[in-house]
């Protein structure tokens, strides 16, 4: 404190404090920025600035050819087709694997039986299985499966199908869990099998929630085949990757533009499709 | 020649809902001056102060405040403007976790260019001034706490320290002490008015309690539905006036303290 | 008191159902996909030989330390990224909000908006065409993608943040941005905090697979590797992805738990 004519000022108690935590921001900030090798003059560097500019102005206008509208179109419908056959694949995979998973078919936990410690194991076992089905991205799955069933859509089919067979059995058995549980512990305890106590116990309460997030993955499964393409998987994704790599810019752009407007589409299927389960 | 601190003519406010808060007032008060609105319930005296803020903008009639018209001139001397207008908000609007010197020190925001003010949040680029502010208020020990720390009638103290940091030229307060305690609001109503005088400033506060307003302002207006019922000195201010004015109330006067 | 007979029979989902089972079958039909010749003799041979090739996995120190590296540099992109996102969205949320005015808002919004619908992929091979190979392009994208989506999520907060400290500033002259810094900035700035360390969590994520498009970090030596068929060099990378993508999963429940704490 410094005393002015009398008058006692205080200095902020919070400046210490902050003082040290800016310090440490910018001690990490500076590696950070080395590791990343932010140079931002880079970006000035005429020679790729003049490249990048000439193939920006190609955007406009956009590529409206008829046959290459055509190819366009087609590689939309197949990137759908992916998306849809992935998530349909994912389901076959989640299913199985959610109910395993959940607590609540659980028959061993409610009685004495000999194959407690078993089942734990198996539902251990399970979750790390969906762990690593999730963890790894879509598009890593990709690349692999591609070179193991070549170029095309049906990596990408098989990659969607992987990882969000993982994603989708994690989410139900969420679901599943969270509903109202008694009706299937109920049909577990008066001695029904697993699959009935799901099918008449879990599935009338929650079947609206279960169908919502799986169309809801749907859409993400619509965006996710379109990066795929770049590692070539097929759809819209590899003809912006080759167009791309052309330095076409008239061809970007229109696949853009599809890509936008095929995202839409998706967003209001997905919403009618909602509104009908309802 | 005095100068005029702010003048309505034949000013009219309509609420966008329909309602008309003040209709048709003319009325003026020249720089230095201590006026006290009162009035029940509904009577138009936040609308009134709001009007001479500059926050609202009249229906119809027009209106000059520090000797322009606000409605006439561009945004960047408006905002000039209302750097020189102090309004005590009845609820301090300061956000709950900002620091008192902080919320203070935003009173001469419209004085500084933007990178001091950036520069104070890191650091407070004034610690003296608003710690006396706070000390004339009897908050002086609270300078560097969290405003969600502080009672009703602290926060209140806080938005009238950030207006006696201000400085401005023209003061306005609407209903400032009605979260205080009898003493505390002798406190800050004295100090308000010695703020003003200092740089003879035009000090205009809309009051729940009538004895407040007789007790130190030299000129009362009574608001009531909207038109100005009278304006007097205090001293001719009497009691069958102030139960008309009442009237809705079922003619009893609130004073402080008093639940109405 | 349910006084509906239960379940009528509902034609609407019936006929959504068979609408939807019957796309299915035409996606797979469109694909010529056959699941079922996944499962022949030959294909799952194929499969388990390609597998087998990842194992054992490269854990010599030298390329341990170039994996090490790789997690490092995903780190510093991702970090990067989110942080000049956040610094640019601070600033596009007043216009975003509404604050200079309806023209500006929409325009705002539309750029945010674009920005956020192309993919963070996309975003990476465009920033490689303009400067090149290397983790520079990798976050810009990012940062780019990031804007668009903390820019929303910004504005919206504002949006709905009460107005009365803002405005109680602008009526003693304050200029919008003072008046948005010491009015707005406390209340919204935790739920900005949260926000942004949300998004850093999923760019982690991204910033491992940009790479595949040359954009640097784990996913450029993955790509770079698994061309040159050094499958036990890829699944190291693939480990090494794993474990910090759980990793930071773990670390962000562990701090989100504390959080919780904190505010009870």
């Amino acid at each position: 404190m410094t005393v002015i004519r009398g008058i006692t000022h205080r200095r902020d108690p919070a400046a210490l404090q902050r003082f040290l935590i800016t310090s440490i921001a910018l001690a990490i900030l500076w590696p950070m920025m080395e590791l990343a090798q932010f140079d931002v003059f880079a970006l000035f560097e005429d020679r790729k600035l003049n490249v990048f500019i000439n193939f920006l102005g190609q955007f406009f206008p956009p590529d409206l050819q008829r046959s290459f509208l055509l190819l366009v179109i087609k590689a939309t419908l197949e990137t759908l087709a992916m998306a849809t056959a992935g998530i349909t694949l994912a389901m076959l995979i989640a299913i199985p694997l959610g109910l395993i998973i959940t607590y609540s078919l659980s028959i061993s936990r409610i009685g004495p039986a000999s194959g407690h410690w078993l089942a734990k194991l198996g539902r251990y076992c399970a979750r790390m299985l969906m762990l690593l089905l999730r963890g790894i991205p879509e598009i890593v799955w990709a690349l692999l499966l591609v070179r193991v069933f070549g170029l095309g859509p049906i990596a990408g089919v098989l990659a969607i199908g992987i990882t969000y067979g993982g994603m989708l059995a994690k989410v139900y058995s969420e679901i599943l869990e969270t509903g109202n549980t008694l009706p299937a512990k109920a049909l577990l305890i008066s001695g029904s099998g697993r699959v009935n106590a799901f099918l008449y116990g879990l599935l009338p309460g929650t079947a609206q929630e279960l169908a919502s997030y799986t169309v809801y993955r749907w859409e993400c499964a619509v965006r996710a085949s379109v990066v795929m393409g770049f590692v070539g998987a097929g759809g819209l994704g590899q003809l912006m990757d080759q167009s791309m790599k052309m330095l076409n810019g008239g061809e970007v752009s229109t696949i853009l533009i599809m890509f936008l407007l095929l995202v839409l589409l998706a967003d209001y299927i997905s919403l009618v499709i909602r509104r009908q389960l309802a | 020649m005095k100068k005029i601190a702010f003048s309505f003519q034949n000013l009219s406010f309509t609420h966008a809902n329909g309602k008309e808060a003040l209709s048709n007032i003319s009325i003026s008060a020249s720089a230095g001056e201590a006026i006290a609105i009162i009035g029940s319930s509904g009577s138009g005296k936040t609308s009134f102060l709001n009007l001479v803020a500059t926050a609202l903008r009249p229906s119809r009639g027009s209106i000059t405040v520090l000797n322009v018209d606000p409605w006439a001139i561009s945004k960047g001397r408006l905002q000039r403007l209302r750097s020189q207008l102090g309004l005590v908000h009845q609820a301090a609007p300061i956000p709950p976790r900002q620091r008192v010197i902080t919320a203070v020190l935003a009173g001469r925001l419209g004085q500084w260019p933007l990178w001091k003010s950036v520069l104070s949040l890191i650091y407070p680029v004034d610690i003296a001034g608003p710690q006396a502010c706070l000390q004339k208020l009897d908050l002086a020990d609270r300078l560097f706490d969290r405003c969600d720390r502080l009672s009703g009638g602290q926060l209140q103290r806080v938005g009238v320290a950030r207006v006696l940091y201000q400085k401005p030229n023209l003061l306005l307060a609407d209903e400032p002490v009605s979260a205080m305690d009898p003493v505390l609001s002798d406190l800050t109503i004295q100090v308000l008015l010695e703020d003003a005088q200092t740089r003879n400033a035009c000090f205009v506060a809309s009051l729940h309690a009538v004895d407040i307003a007789l007790r130190w302002f030299p000129r009362i207006i009574g608001l009531k539905d909207g038109e100005v019922f009278f304006d007097l000195p205090a001293s001719e201010v009497s009691e069958s006036l102030l139960q008309q004015l009442y009237a809705a109330e079922r003619g009893v006067i609130p004073t402080q303290g008093s639940i109405n | 008191m349910n006084t509906h007979p239960a379940r009528e029979f509902c034609l609407k989902c019936l006929v959504t159902l068979l609408v939807i089972l019957s796309c299915i079958a035409v996606s797979f039909i469109y694909l010529s996909f056959n699941p079922l010749a996944l499962f022949t003799k030959q294909a799952m041979s194929d499969v388990a030989i390609y597998t087998a090739r990842f194992f054992p996995p490269d854990l010599s120190p030298l390329f341990l330390k170039k994996v090490w590296d790789g997690v490092l540099q995903t780190l510093a992109i991702s970090a990067l990224a989110t942080l000049l996102a956040a610094i640019a969205s601070l600033f596009l949320a007043l216009p975003a909000a509404g604050q200079f005015g309806h023209a500006p808002k929409v325009m705002t919004r539309f750029l945010l908006n674009f920005l956020r619908s192309v993919p963070e992929l996309v975003w990476a091979v465009l920033m490689v065409l303009a400067v090149g190979l290397g983790p520079f392009a990798g976050t810009l994208a990012l940062c780019l993608h990031t804007i668009g989506v903390l820019g929303r999520l910004f504005g919206e907060t504002l949006e709905n943040h009460p107005q009365e400290s803002t405005e109680a500033l602008k009526l003693a002259g304050a200029s919008k941005a003072q008046a948005f810094i010491y009015g707005a900035l406390p209340g919204v700035f935790s739920q900005f905090l949260s926000y942004s360390l949300y998004r850093w969590e999923m760019n982690i994520r991204m910033a491992t697979i940009l790479g595949f498009v040359g954009a640097g970090g784990l996913g450029q030596i993955l790509y770079y590797e698994l061309s040159l068929l050094h499958e036990p060099q890829a699944s190291t990378v693939i480990m090494a992805m794993l474990i910090l993508v759980i990793g930071v999963d773990m670390v962000s429940n562990q701090l989100r738990r504390v959080q919780m704490h904190s505010l009870g």
